[in-house]
């Protein structure tokens, strides 16, 4: 049985519009004017334990409110989602004690804290075990190369140094799913690698599940086996990467294949195949 | 304590953190020192004034105290929410909050409880040996901080002070939740503060109120978190009546507390993080 299903989840929201200048903001006194969007439409899949799947797709194509679902932030508005066997938003707490969560464009560690007082205080929030923390803490600190950080407060740490404390954290309960959301966004090229090399190695060696979701195609390339693309709310494939460029490759069959296609312009040319641009 | 670790942890991490700001607490602790005395001034004033026939409900050196204690512990008023709920609302970092695996009520409690106390240490200490110890050898003994007068006072108060905290985090509490509600942590936060000034006895203390307020003024909420604790302290209310404001402010604080589980459960339903 898989470990997430994920069943024609649906979410809606309303953005708030008003007409630009003065006019506009004194219309908007007097009458709100709101409009839906459709963050998912209909999104389906399932994912096996010890799965690594990548989760790409436009800006605003709905990886994150995905994620959020699955996670327990938000509630959707139809559909459904198990992840093994609980309801995130029906039955939260149990649920956020067995995943971990990497928001790439947040922080969980705490600003003026030293890295290692915030992994202490993550210890006791998630209720560890002391020997089982100190453990799992050593290791992730080795694999992470976080020692010489952790007597650092969390604002004086680079984006790459923070990103690896991030993926630390996340993992001191030690979790058998890790969701990361965009967990390269803004590092540097040995950081990227970094992040990678142990992404790979958590789930090969520990078989963590991982649902990442990136706009760096090499992060896909590297990581992930199964690719999920999303855009407009709906799932528009889900396969492997080859089998992403063989349907690219089948709808140009007068292009001669002389050099494959990069990775980013494969991505590209399928995004706009489906009309799956953000506006 | 199994239970109770995380909450415990956070607050214990959020009460060492909010030691460290020193500054803050002696320009706290020099603006509440000068308000403290200009207050007790005009009240010396207003007693030596009045003709010795009347009998104010409160003695000069009682109020006096009451002021001294307020001053003190300006930080355990529910001022407005916590700030840092309102950065995680602001910067979105609300979604971590969301992701620990307690009670999301109790762990923002315990930290809008941190947040009050340690503010509140340091420049009680300050006040103490300045308004307390100082005034005194310096001869200003009835305008000083006095000590309860007996033990038994002394005990309860120490109750009392117990259950405004209490109240006071349960007040926070529904600041905090309005803010998760409008996403203003200005307008919201502060929107409390007239009523709470006048109907704690910041301003005046309650018992200085006309005779026909004073049933209605004592058993609103906000007594608890200034009047009820600090007229235990005095000796004001002894016997019988403190008895009385004990049970009330526990009576509030279970009230605030449940409105505001409910009100959380409601709005955390519609939470909409938004972006990236």
């Amino acid at each position: 049985m898989p470990q997430i299903i994920v069943e024609r989840l649906a979410k809606s929201y309303f953005v708030s519009e008003r007409q630009a200048g003065a006019l506009g903001a004194l219309k908007g006194l007097i009458r709100r004017r709101r409009r839906r969007i459709d963050a998912l439409a209909d999104v389906s899949f399932s994912l096996e334990r010890g799965e690594l799947l990548g989760f790409i797709g436009p800006n605003g194509a709905g990886k994150s409110t995905t994620i959020k679902i699955l996670s327990g932030i938000l509630r959707p508005d139809a559909g459904r989602v198990e992840v093994d066997g609980l309801v995130p938003y029906e039955d939260r707490i149990r649920h956020v004690a067995r995943i971990g969560v990497v928001f790439g464009q947040r922080t969980q560690l705490w600003w003026d804290l030293p890295v290692i007082d915030g992994f202490d205080l993550l210890r006791d929030i998630y209720r560890v075990d002391r020997a089982q923390y100190a453990r799992s803490r050593d290791e992730l600190v080795a694999m992470l190369r976080l020692d010489r950080l952790l007597d650092q407060p969390v604002r004086q740490l680079s984006l790459g140094q923070r990103m690896r404390a991030e993926i630390a954290a996340a993992l001191l309960h030690s979790p058998s799913i890790l969701f990361l959301d965009e967990p390269t966004i803004g590092l540097d090229a040995p950081s990227k690698l970094a992040v990678r090399e142990f992404v790979k190695r958590l789930n090969r060696e520990r078989g963590v599940t991982v649902l990442l979701t990136t706009h760096d195609m090499h992060d896909i390339d590297a990581l992930a086996e199964r690719v999920i693309v999303i855009g407009h709310g709906r799932v528009l494939a889900d396969g492997t990467f080859d089998s992403l460029r063989a349907q690219i490759a089948a709808e140009n069959p007068d292009e001669i294949d002389e050099s494959p296609l990069a990775i980013e312009e494969v991505i590209a040319r399928f995004y706009h195949l489906h009309g799956a641009t953000e506006a | 304590m199994e239970i109770a670790r995380p909450y415990v942890a956070a607050f214990s991490a959020r009460f060492l953190l909010m030691l460290q700001y020193r500054a803050a607490a002696i320009a706290g602790f020099l603006t509440q020192c000068w308000w403290g005395a200009i207050k007790i001034m005009v009240y010396a004033a207003f007693y030596r004034a009045s003709s010795p026939s009347t009998h104010p409900a409160m003695t000069l050196a009682q109020v006096a105290t009451y002021t001294w204690l307020n001053q003190g512990l300006l930080a355990l008023m529910p001022w407005g929410c916590d700030p840092e709920v309102a950065l995680a609302m602001r910067t979105g970092v609300v979604m971590y909050d969301r992701l620990r695996p307690v009670d999301a009520y109790a762990y923002w409690y315990a930290r809008a409880a941190a947040f009050m106390t340690s503010r509140a240490l340091p420049r009680a200490i300050l006040m103490v040996l300045v308004t307390g110890v100082g005034m005194r050898l310096l001869g200003f003994r009835e305008l000083s901080w006095a000590p309860p007068p007996n033990a038994a006072q002394s005990a309860l108060f120490v109750l009392s002070l117990v259950l405004m905290v209490s109240l006071s985090s349960a007040f926070m509490m529904l600041l905090n939740i309005g803010v998760v509600v409008t996403l203003n942590d200005r307008w919201v936060s502060q929107s409390m503060n007239p009523l709470l000034v006048v109907l704690s006895g910041s301003l005046v203390p309650l018992a200085l109120y006309p005779d026909w307020a004073q049933r209605a003024l004592f058993v609103q909420p906000f007594a608890g978190v200034v009047d009820i604790p600090f007229r235990i302290y005095s000796g004001n209310l002894a016997g019988v009546p403190a008895y009385q404001g004990l049970a009330l402010q526990l009576f509030w604080t279970v009230v605030l507390v449940l409105v505001g589980r409910m009100w959380m459960e409601h709005v955390m339903r519609r939470l909409e993080v938004q972006g990236g």
